[in-house]
């Protein structure tokens, strides 16, 4: 069998979201740019604010997952973050994380934490996921947090910008016992397939336009959770809710119905055209969004897409622990609607877009 | 860049961490090494729970250096539950929709940038309580 699974049963034990405030409407961003003839792909997309980067919006998601596992910080034996807009080139944005959350830091001497950055595009945050189910699973720790998170960038008047928002999610593993969602095998699938990239030093992104599509997109998300999905015998119908990574809302539609999903079923974790494309944290935040209403017993695919390229896909069944601890952090449902909308000229300065000196 | 002086500051910027007095009681943020109650020298490290009560506030438009690309922002007085007055930014919301007495909780943000290549200081503001359902 070629499903990965670990020999010790885990799952999801807490899981936090953040979505920044702000919003900027893609007709604004057709209005500037013009384009907006050819329809836009999503509704509007979420801005962080001026004090908000990769490192604060992982730390509130962070924070809630810990409330919703009922944990002490310091039973943490890894707190990673996947991201392609850490703020620093060189140095973790999961020390930082790790002690304001209390994972590490002076008091925790004798709890030993790993702490690391990891990119993959858009697939960072499940590529870390896969590495705390390892590392719950292998018996090495009890409990391990993996953060998908981004503020992605989009060159100004590029098809990305419509798109480019920030967001995402925490999520802490644990044993199965303690779960609210336990883990039954992933399966990943990466090629060598350069569709989008960001060479060092530079600022915005290169991508490949229509050949982000079925080579890129499509073959490694199909693949992936057709070889789930084999693997694990399920068929669509098996699932009660499937979220794909998510950088428009046409592409995760096309991919479920290519798989034989049905909309009901992805149109809870399909978050992209209220708040845009959060990158790493797109899946990961659109299977919080599904965790906050899932049922006991409800089976659950997750799965990512990350350029360059790969797809991770995920089996989880939820647990009747969901119903003690959703109600103890804020909903992503609720992130999602709280927004402020801002004109092109505000959003221009919140996202570092104007020349100061 | 005051490189040790925010390490040693990150204990109290990232997790609201001041003293409790162990012999009376009182708790004090910033940390204080002498209680002002009962003169005692034995504080322990307190994690506070960082929520209170909006004091007062006033409107920042002529920063001092360091934050000008903030400008407007918000600075306030929180009164935390446990007691202290703590003197903070107040993020998340609008200036015209802040109110002395407003419910506040902390939260962990960018406070500034050493330039586009220097460290980057994040530490504790407030913003109104969100009740997240």
């Amino acid at each position: 069998m070629s499903v990965m699974k670990p020999k010790r049963d885990v799952g999801i034990i807490g899981y936090g979201a953040y979505v920044p405030r702000f919003r900027i409407r893609a007709e604004e961003i057709a209005r500037v740019w013009g384009g907006a003839d050819e329809g836009v792909p999503i509704e509007e997309k979420a801005v962080p604010g001026l004090d908000e980067d990769t490192v604060t919006m992982s730390i509130e998601a962070a924070r809630n997952a810990l409330a919703r596992a009922g944990i002490q910080p310091k039973q943490l034996r890894a707190v990673w973050v996947g991201s392609e807009s850490h703020p620093y080139a060189v140095k973790p944005s999961s020390t930082i994380v790790a002690e304001a959350i209390g994972a590490a830091g002076r008091a925790n001497h004798d709890s030993p934490l790993l702490a690391a950055d990891w990119e993959f595009a858009c697939k960072a945050g499940t590529e870390a996921l896969q590495a705390a189910i390892a590392l719950v699973g292998s018996g090495m720790a009890d409990y391990a947090m993996a953060i998908g998170m981004d503020t992605a960038q989009g060159r100004p008047g590029d098809a990305l910008e419509y798109t480019a928002g920030a967001g995402g999610a925490a999520y802490i593993v644990g044993p199965a016992e303690n779960s609210l969602a336990y883990f039954e095998g992933s399966y990943s699938y990466v090629t060598d397939t350069p569709d989008f990239f960001r060479r060092e030093h530079q600022h915005y992104p290169q991508h490949g336009n229509r050949f982000t599509g079925e080579p890129a997109y499509f073959d490694h998300t199909l693949h992936a959770a057709r070889g789930l999905m084999d693997e694990l015998g399920y068929q669509p119908s098996d699932f009660a809710y499937a979220i794909f990574h998510q950088p428009n809302v046409k592409f995760p539609q096309t991919a479920a119905r290519k798989l034989g999903f049905a909309p009901e079923q992805i149109a809870p974790g399909l978050l992209a055209g209220k708040i845009g494309n959060t990158y790493s944290g797109a899946a990961m935040l659109g299977a919080t969004a599904v965790l906050d209403i899932a049922k006991p017993g409800d089976r659950i695919l997750l799965c990512s897409f990350g350029s360059g390229a790969g797809s991770d896909a995920f089996s989880w069944v939820v647990t009747d622990k969901i119903l003690e601890r959703r109600g103890r952090a804020p909903k992503t449902a609720w992130y999602v609607a709280r927004r402020e909308v801002i004109d092109y000229a505000l959003y221009a300065r919140y996202r570092g877009k104007l020349v100061m000196n | 860049m005051d490189l040790a002086r925010h390490w040693r500051l990150k204990d109290q910027r990232y997790r609201l961490e001041g003293t409790v007095c162990a012999e009376c009681g009182a708790k004090f943020f910033p940390p204080r090494q002498v209680c002002t109650e009962c003169k005692s020298t034995n504080l322990k490290p307190h994690e506070f729970a960082g929520r209170g009560e909006l004091y007062s506030f006033t409107t920042v438009s002529a920063p001092p250096s360091g934050h000008e690309e903030f400008v407007p922002y918000i600075v306030g007085m929180v009164k935390l539950d446990e007691g202290p007055l703590v003197e903070a930014q107040i993020t998340d919301v609008n200036p015209a929709d802040v109110k002395i007495g407003q419910r506040v909780e902390m939260v962990t943000r960018k406070l500034r940038a050493y330039g586009d290549d220097g460290v980057i200081v994040y530490g504790y503001k407030f913003r109104p309580i969100v009740n997240g359902s």
